[in-house]
């Protein structure tokens, strides 16, 4: 449609025309890709030549390496808490509706406008180990120590990771899901089909689009996720992102955290491709992408 | 309907209820109660208080909220118009050179913000232009975070509207800001306020760019709750997280009211 009404246009000014993207592409030049290639430079050298021996003694480092694999790890299994959870809860929502399900959709919804570190924050009070359910158990059955101590570890940054971007798997599930023809599924279950099977062979084909690219956002979205480690602040969950902080915040070491940024945000905007690639093979509107 | 017969029905919702209840419910009513408690050390609060608003609304706090406030609609407002242009502008662009572009202006929303934070700490700290340390540099994190998402929300808008109107204005002699005006903005309204809640809701909760780059006296909201929580002040931490969380659902409900006006008419 867009492209009709460029045809529409009278041909005479087309060139005029396109200097009107001069400016906005000029402010995302100075403000994006001219920081962004300083930290490739400051990685690769700075002031002084060209070298690449920073990188060799960072990528060979214990704790970059350290870092990597927890960062790979727990976006990973959050990716695929996100992706189960998602698609349990759409499909509770949307084909054994209760009353009030649509408020909870719209409730699970807002948790996309909310900062991330808020779930960290109330699993503290929760799973923290002077938490609700800590001291709960202790009162019921009278142990010594806090019997659940799993927040300050990986596990807590992946539980926290999936509850905050299991929501941006349901968004486009539920869109996914309300286009599904309900008389298929009623067909399919006069005709003896048990639930099970109407999941395998009818819902879960349908939402595959959607499912893979609000997996692959969330894997985006989980590399890259800073906040949820930050306040968890456990000593040995350092993902790549918590590792460019402390390196140029605590201490003032910005060619490290350079050449980290580099590969942080290579790997970043290979998912990101994985991720445009995806909708673009399924198409924008079968995946649900909005 | 999944499940026909009623006792399995009953059956997940036993499963599933409680499951959206703790995983969803349950953390935001934690947070609303400890916001609200003087004393949390057995299962439940063992009293409760307002000191703590009236604390967030003192002094330190209520800079934060103050300069998340600022920071989040300033920078919505500039990646507003800026992503507006761009959207505008690249209708009028070939195909191919369009697909480029487009890209251009998505890939920020790819980048980690850790490491935006750090690509304008390192560039604006060395001449030709020298910000490190202002309240600026901020607002362009801010603005170059969200930019992305202002973009896409205004280029979907504007692939959806109907491309007749403009056509029919333009066949009846209207100069081109004289159509954009009367014609494009307002069919294009409900997509710019909701693209401006989005980018103000991710600027409220902005952290990891933030916390690279702000100045003494320009702490966000986001920053002074990690600051609380990091030293253990986790009542005022969840205080001010119930205050940020008010703050950016009044202005995202607000201007959904504004939308919905501006649809129906």
């Amino acid at each position: 449609m867009a492209d009709a009404a460029i045809a529409g246009v009278p041909a005479s000014r087309p060139r005029l025309d396109s200097f009107w993207v001069v400016p906005p592409l000029l402010i995302l030049a100075a403000l994006f890709f001219y920081p962004l290639s300083l930290i490739v430079r400051e990685a690769l050298g700075g002031n002084e030549a060209f070298t690449l021996s920073h990188f060799s003694e960072v990528l060979s480092s214990r704790r970059f390496l350290d870092g990597l694999y927890n960062t790979i790890i727990i976006a990973t299994c959050a990716t695929a808490g996100c992706i189960v959870l998602g698609f349990v809860l759409s499909l509770v929502i949307a084909f054994v509706p209760f009353r009030g399900a649509k408020s909870v959709a719209r409730l699970i919804d807002t948790f996309i406008a909310l900062p991330t570190f808020l779930v960290t924050l109330a699993f503290t009070f929760i799973y923290g180990s002077a938490g609700l359910l800590n001291v709960s158990l202790i009162r019921l059955f009278g142990f010594d120590l806090p019997p659940v101590d799993f927040l300050y570890s990986q596990w807590g940054v992946i539980l926290a990771e999936t509850t905050v971007y299991t929501p941006f798997v349901m968004r486009p599930l539920l869109a996914t899901f309300s286009q599904i023809d309900q008389a298929q599924i009623e067909v399919a279950s006069s005709l003896g089909a048990k639930p099970l099977r109407i999941i395998r062979q009818i819902i879960l084909p349908a939402a595959l689009p959607a499912l893979v690219a609000g997996g692959s956002l969330c894997l985006l979205l989980t590399v890259n996720e800073f906040g949820i480690v930050l306040f968890i602040g456990a000593k040995d969950v350092i993902t790549l992102p918590m590792l460019i902080y402390s390196k140029a915040i605590q201490e003032f070491d910005y060619t490290t955290a350079c050449v980290i940024a580099v590969v942080n945000v290579a790997l970043s905007l290979s998912l990101y491709t994985l991720y445009r690639l995806i909708i673009a093979h399924f198409g924008g509107n079968r995946a649900g992408v909005v | 309907m999944l499940v026909w017969s009623k006792s399995g029905r009953v059956l997940t919702w036993l499963l599933a209820i409680p499951l959206f209840v703790i995983i969803y419910g349950l953390p935001i009513g934690v947070i609303a109660l400890a916001s609200v408690s003087g004393q949390w050390n057995d299962v439940l609060p063992s009293h409760f208080t307002l000191e703590h608003y009236a604390d967030a609304f003192r002094a330190a706090s209520f800079d934060s909220l103050k300069a998340s406030l600022v920071t989040g609609v300033l920078a919505s407002a500039a990646a507003l118009v800026s992503g507006t242009w761009a959207a505008l502008a690249l209708r009028r662009i070939q195909p191919v050179p369009k697909r480029i572009l487009d890209l251009c202006f998505f890939i920020p929303s790819a980048v980690p913000s850790v490491s935006i934070g750090l690509s304008l700490l390192v560039a604006f700290s060395q001449p030709p232009v020298l910000l490190n340390g202002t309240r600026l540099i901020v607002m362009i994190a801010h603005f170059v975070l969200i930019s992305a998402f202002t973009y896409g929300n205004v280029a979907a808008g504007l692939a959806r509207i109907p491309s007749d109107c403009e056509q029919v204005a333009e066949s009846l002699g209207a100069r081109p800001f004289y159509r954009l005006r009367r014609v494009t903005l307002p069919l294009l309204l409900p997509y710019l306020i909701a693209a401006f809640s989005l980018s103000f809701a991710l600027s409220m909760g902005e952290l990891g760019a933030t916390v690279m780059i702000y100045p003494p006296g320009w702490m966000t909201l986001p920053v002074s709750i990690f600051a609380l929580s990091d030293r253990g002040a986790i009542f005022d931490a969840a205080t001010l997280t119930m205050i940020l969380g008010m703050a950016t659902m009044l202005v995202l409900i607000g201007l959904s009211r504004i939308s919905s006006k501006a649809t129906v008419r």
